[in-house]
């Protein structure tokens, strides 16, 4: 099912938390939303699952929008609120049985479900204690557990690996990559490596306006822009290869690193690579060319840019 | 229906899963049963074969316990947060209002159902009138109606407990007595409009057995309110 957002605005008192925000996800694509505290992450998440009504613009699901109130979206929308609220006082079971029957799973079924989600989100030690007597991580699980208990087209999970362990988070992100195959997910994350473990696409948001939007591969060639390659260069003097250097005809700017190790960072002219002619020249004059390093911007870079004013 | 059974069963549950039952059911039965059968004007020195005077003490007593019922129904779901992961599965604020209610309510219908063993020790003793006995009963179930909607209400103004407690209460205060105080204070017009409103005086009518279609109407247009102004609170979540 896709979700298509329209111009979405929704204002707190004087403040704007989304500003006319517009975008597509499509089915099979899991969609990483980035954004610094109070960007409206959680706000544009709160309107899509329906929990907060739409101020201007709309929210169409699978062709339909949210404010017709035929649609019935909510049945096909498994959601993870932040904070990862729960039932504390509810046995896992009865909680997964409760959500199933919410969200309208036949009756049949729901117990095959509940086997199911146990399984998949690894709770099967733990599934007779009460939902307060888990520890955060576990707590993470159920709530996954319960979004996706009657296995819906739409997941939209806010920080869906917070408290959990390194192997939780990459059993969660592999789920989340085989997920993203057949439904539509947009997670919400403050963990950079995250999105590029298991996005098919990036937005970044920042006071409520669309900062970014594209695979974490254009991303990167936009903020980049022209080619950075570290270099270094033995058996001559510093002053000597920077000069050679800079005379190369696709170099636009060499800069000095360190001086007794020779190493340079060597910038290209724009839509160019210099690293051919690098090698040629170390041939020519007989150097040693001991390290040849592409300079990839981080995606940390990318978001600071984008979000630091 | 079958969304508002499960918000319903789920209610239920808890409290029953949290104690909370228990210690209701105990202070309810205890408290109705010592001024009923231990303590001051009991049930041997008046000397009939009814139950009026239990009535009126479970009617003060369901006023003290109802918002000790209702007060975390919404507050505390909305403080923790799960009222969001709640109203974004597939059901609509009617739905989970009226749940809520109808657990609540079950709670009341458990507590009345146990006092059924004095009703069964009165008709040993004498002949019981068992008309009025049930609509005594049906009396106080129409109390708790209106009672449950005006906390359902109350929780869903605030995050805190005890808030939603004292402004339940509060509310019902008014109902319980000091629109009777009004009406005994004021002549004419005004003191009709004040006994009209007056909730003793409804819940007496009913509980002596007279079954008057405006006592009914009472009832239900507090209860219907109050779970309408609980719905439009939980609403406004959309606009502000």
């Amino acid at each position: 099912m896709d979700i298509q957002i329209e111009k979405l605005t929704k204002t707190y008192g004087p403040q704007k938390a989304v500003n006319d925000i517009s975008f597509d996800v499509k089915t099979g694509e899991v969609l990483g939303f980035l954004g610094p505290n109070g960007a409206g992450k959680s706000t544009t998440m709160k309107m899509i699952t329906g929990y907060i009504g739409i101020e201007k613009g709309d929210i169409r699901i699978g062709g339909k929008s949210v404010t017709d109130p035929e649609s019935n979206f909510k049945r096909h929308i498994g959601y993870l609120p932040e904070n990862n609220p729960l039932y504390l006082d509810m046995p896992i079971i009865d909680y997964l049985e409760f959500c199933a029957a919410l969200q309208g799973v036949e009756k049949a079924k729901i117990k095959d479900r509940i086997r199911e989600m146990i399984g998949l989100c690894g709770l099967n030690r733990e599934k007779h204690k009460k939902i307060g007597e888990l520890s955060k991580g576990y707590r993470q699980r159920v709530g996954l557990a319960q979004a996706m208990i009657h296995d819906p087209e739409i997941l939209i999970l806010d920080e869906p690996t917070t408290g959990l362990d390194p192997n939780q988070i990459i059993e969660i992100r592999k789920l989340i990559r085989d997920l993203g195959k057949e439904k539509t997910v947009i997670l919400s994350t403050h963990i950079l490596p995250e999105v590029e473990a298991t996005c098919d696409r990036i937005l970044i948001i920042n006071r409520g306006t669309i900062v970014a939007n594209g695979t974490p591969e254009t991303l990167r060639k936009q903020a980049q822009g022209n080619e950075v390659l570290k270099v270094r260069i033995e058996d001559a003097e510093a002053q000597t290869i920077a000069k050679a250097l800079s005379a190369l005809d696709t170099v636009q700017d060499v800069d000095l690193v360190q001086q007794e190790e020779n190493l340079f960072e060597v910038q290209s002219v724009a839509q160019q690579s210099s690293k051919r002619n690098i090698f040629n020249l170390c041939v020519d004059k007989k150097w040693a060319l001991t390290e040849l390093t592409p300079l990839e911007t981080k995606l940390e870079d990318i978001f600071r840019n984008l979000t630091v004013n | 229906m079958h969304t508002i059974w499960t918000i319903a069963k789920r209610e239920l549950a808890t409290f029953f899963d949290s104690l909370i039952a228990y210690i209701i059911l105990v202070l309810f039965l205890g408290f109705s049963g010592f001024f009923t059968w231990l303590y001051g004007n009991d049930i041997f020195l008046v000397g009939q074969a009814n139950l009026r005077l239990f009535f009126n003490i479970a009617s003060w007593s369901l006023f003290f316990f109802i918002p000790a019922i209702t007060m975390k129904m919404l507050a505390e779901e909305r403080k923790t947060g799960t009222l969001e992961l709640l109203l974004t599965k597939s059901v609509s604020d009617r739905q989970v209002i009226l749940g809520k209610f109808l657990g609540s309510i079950l709670l009341v219908c458990i507590a009345l159902a146990a006092t059924l063993p004095y009703v069964i020790t009165v008709s040993n003793i004498g002949n019981l009138d068992n008309g009025g006995t049930i609509c005594g009963y049906l009396g106080l179930l129409l109390l708790s109606t209106a009672y449950t909607a005006i906390g359902i209400f109350a929780s869903s103004i605030t995050t805190n407990q005890i808030v939603a407690f004292m402004t339940a209460l509060f509310i019902g205060l008014f109902f319980h007595i000091i629109f009777g105080v009004l009406a005994h204070n004021f002549t004419g017009s005004l003191g009709q409009f004040f006994d009209t409103l007056d909730l003793q005086s409804h819940f007496e009518s009913v509980s002596r057995g007279v079954l008057d279609s405006k006592d009914l109407v009472y009832f239900l247009s507090i209860t219907v309110l109050g779970l309408y102004l609980g719905e439009w609170s939980l609403s406004k979540r959309h606009i502000s």
